[in-house]
């Protein structure tokens, strides 16, 4: 996983709550083997005319101008304003990776469905809570004339709007380390083989029939 | 000792190791895989030279591509037959036992783990697959996870977690006549909302919990995750022991009574504290029926489609408008005047042989109403289909005029070929009604077995309690 480093980027609103990961790429798409190549059809049923399918030349098909991400105002945004329980229902990680294949690498709401977030810090995703109130303003903001951009600072926990005062977010202290060191979890679990062979070695004699 | 909730229960006997801030590694006791998924993970396994933990915590199977027609000449289209194949080569490569397409045992991941007995009280329990909460219904801790986690089992049979909060929902007393399980699951995601268990561990408990069969409490506890929760789970009674023994990859004679004595201690103490508690009287419990775009857009089916100018929260209003849009519903018609253009019976909610059985005594003698183009019963695996044909079911269901299928996911996700149209209007015992969920334009409405057939053959909503 590649290390977070602060970055400034466009701010993408989108003005919805409960958004499922069906939503966000929908199930044709997952029949792919591969981790990438998800980002053209990320919101596909919100942001196509037609009805997408696998192998298609998404240049060539008709887009829904009402569709945020279609918006001239947020081409090249990186960061995703939304409302709250966002990700919620299947637990692809497929929504994850076609958020960050599309270029997102915040998301920013009131909160999150569980499986999502904890998918999103795995693929070098930052989901960022904010209380609903903050989330009010700056859609205030990013809807305005003029695209919002801000600074994200993992290491400080703070993002910062352009010509705004900072605002702070709590983020869980192993999963900023992970994050900043682009660390991955599997490596990390490895360091503890012999922890994992004594609990084995344990439930053996405890629950023999877990292991017949 | 301070007693202890079932969670903690579960939680205390699976920590390999914790760090001071709680980040615990959590060890699986079962991991189920299926096609969609696996391939990356298994990919990753290779790409950084890692071996399988243990081979033989894994079961596979193939549920979400299959075709649920004739099987014969494999599947047609050739990306979900490229993924079908991905799981058999990497089963073969890394030897895990697989259920694959032709295996009379094959069938949606949450149904064949507890007919196969790899699902047992006291494990743990996941898949890259969110449903895999119906697990709980055996006192297990059961969750869906990622597939960068399913990697990460295959690789240390372990997980990084950190403890949810717990929450008690306890359904009172008995549910009525023609209440079911699946209705008092629609029931709880309606009072708490889809959002009501996001950072909880459930447990359901009460009377009307109690005097379910294992299969009622599957339904439950497949829905905990549209409550929000990933995991939900009840408490290992003679039911349960009685539902496991003798099934094929249950505890060996002599680790029996080992078992059985350490299954009975899988309750939440008296006196354990949770961090939430929900009651809710089963007496008032109808049977539901949903008319939005989430789980808890869900009234009784005596009851109107809600109005979003009469709802105080400009948020929510706003999200019901955009549902009642899509759905193609005004405020204020009667569920029962909703017409509808498609049936499903199937999916890891409502597909196992008491829900055939349930659909199949409102359909006998009678049937599907002309409007409906088509009503589908798709069995949960290749036994619930045995199961059911030997008990005649499948002949009752077509003399109706509904369609008998191979097992698997179907149109509860609609990646393989069942699928609704733009505009079609579905009532389905699946979990999700979200948009687009059934097929892009689609219009689901969630129900119980007997209530959907019930919809068939009336071909619009109907109280299942008027006419069984």
């Amino acid at each position: 996983m590649q290390k977070f480093e602060t970055f400034s980027g466009i701010v993408c609103p989108l003005d919805r709550s409960n958004v499922d990961t069906d939503a966000i790429i929908p199930k044709q798409f997952l029949k792919s083997i591969k981790r990438t190549g998800f980002g053209p059809n990320l919101f596909d049923d919100w942001r196509y005319l037609d009805r997408g399918e696998p192998g298609m030349d998404n240049s060539r098909r008709p887009i829904n101008p009402d569709f945020v991400l279609n918006d001239p105002r947020y081409a090249g945004a990186s960061i995703l304003l939304t409302r709250e329980n966002f990700g919620c229902g299947s637990s692809r990680e497929h929504a994850p990776w076609a958020l960050a294949d599309y270029g997102f690498r915040v998301i920013i709401a009131p909160s999150y469905a569980d499986i999502f977030f904890n998918n999103s810090f795995k693929n070098g995703l930052l989901p960022i809570v904010l209380d609903a109130a903050t989330v009010d303003r700056l859609f205030e903001r990013a809807t305005g004339g003029q695209a919002l951009r801000l600074t994200v600072d993992l290491a400080a926990q703070q993002i910062q709007p352009a010509g705004d005062a900072p605002i702070g977010f709590d983020v869980d202290a192993f999963r900023k380390h992970c994050l900043l060191n682009g660390l991955d979890d599997i490596g990390l679990t490895l360091q503890h083989v012999d922890d994992i062979k004594a609990y084995e070695a344990r439930r053996r004699v405890e629950a023999p029939w877990l292991f017949q | 000792m301070k007693p202890r909730t079932l969670y903690d229960k579960l939680w205390d006997s699976h920590v390999v190791r914790e760090e001071p801030d709680g980040t615990a590694l959590l060890y699986i006791d079962r991991h189920l895989v299926h096609e969609v998924t696996s391939p990356q993970a298994f990919e990753g396994l290779r790409l950084a030279h890692r071996p399988l933990w243990r081979t033989d915590a894994n079961l596979a199977t193939a549920d979400h591509n299959v075709p649920t027609t004739d099987r014969s000449q494999g599947i047609a289209d050739p990306v979900s037959r490229l993924q079908v194949e991905t799981l058999d080569s990497n089963c073969a490569e890394f030897r895990i036992t697989e259920f694959g397409m032709s295996d009379p045992r094959q069938g949606i991941v949450h149904v064949i783990g507890p007919e196969q007995g790899a699902t047992l009280p006291g494990m743990t329990v996941v898949c890259g697959d969110s449903h895999t909460s119906t697990h709980g219904a055996f006192g297990a801790l059961a969750h869906g996870i990622g597939t960068s986690e399913v990697e990460h089992v295959l690789a240390t049979q372990c997980l990084i977690q950190k403890k949810s909060r717990s929450m008690l929902i306890v359904v009172d007393g008995p549910v009525g006549p023609g209440v079911t399980a699946k209705d008092i699951v629609l029931a709880i995601i309606g009072r708490i909302g889809t959002a009501g268990g996001t950072g909880y561990a459930l447990e359901f408990s009460g009377q009307a919990i109690r005097d379910l069969s294992i299969e009622g409490r599957m339904t439950v506890c497949n829905m905990a995750i549209e409550a929000g929760a990933r995991s939900g789970f009840i408490a290992v009674d003679d039911k349960t022991i009685e539902y496991v023994k003798g099934r094929p990859f249950a505890p060996r004679p002599e680790y029996w009574d080992q078992a059985v004595a350490y299954w009975q201690t899988l309750h939440s103490d008296d006196g354990a504290e949770f961090d939430e508690v929900v009651r809710i009287p089963a007496a008032e419990i109808q049977p539901q029926v949903t008319w939005g775009t989430s789980p808890e857009m869900v009234v009784p089916v005596g009851e109107r489609v809600p109005d979003p100018d009469r709802e105080t929260d400009p948020v929510r209003a706003q999200g019901m408008r955009r549902a009642l849009q899509y759905m193609g519903l005004e405020a204020g018609t009667p569920i029962a005047q909703i017409s509808l253009d498609k049936v499903f019976i199937g999916s890891c909610t409502n597909s196992r042989i008491e829900d055939l059985r349930a659909a199949a005594q409102v359909a006998r003698g009678r049937k599907v109403a002309g409007n409906i183009r088509q009503a589908l019963v798709v069995p949960g695996s290749g036994l619930v289909k045995a199961q059911a044909e030997q008990e005649g079911l499948d002949k009752i269901f077509i003399e109706a005029g509904f369609e008998w299928r191979e097992p698997g996911c179907s149109m509860c996700l609609a990646m393989n070929a069942d699928r609704l149209e733009p505009g079609e209007r579905c009532a389905s015992t699946s979990n999700r009604n979200f948009e687009g969920r059934q097929g892009q334009g689609g219009r689901t409405h969630l129900v119980s077995p007997a209530m959907a057939a019930a919809a068939a053959i009336a071909g619009h909503f109907v109280d299942v309690r008027d006419i069984v």
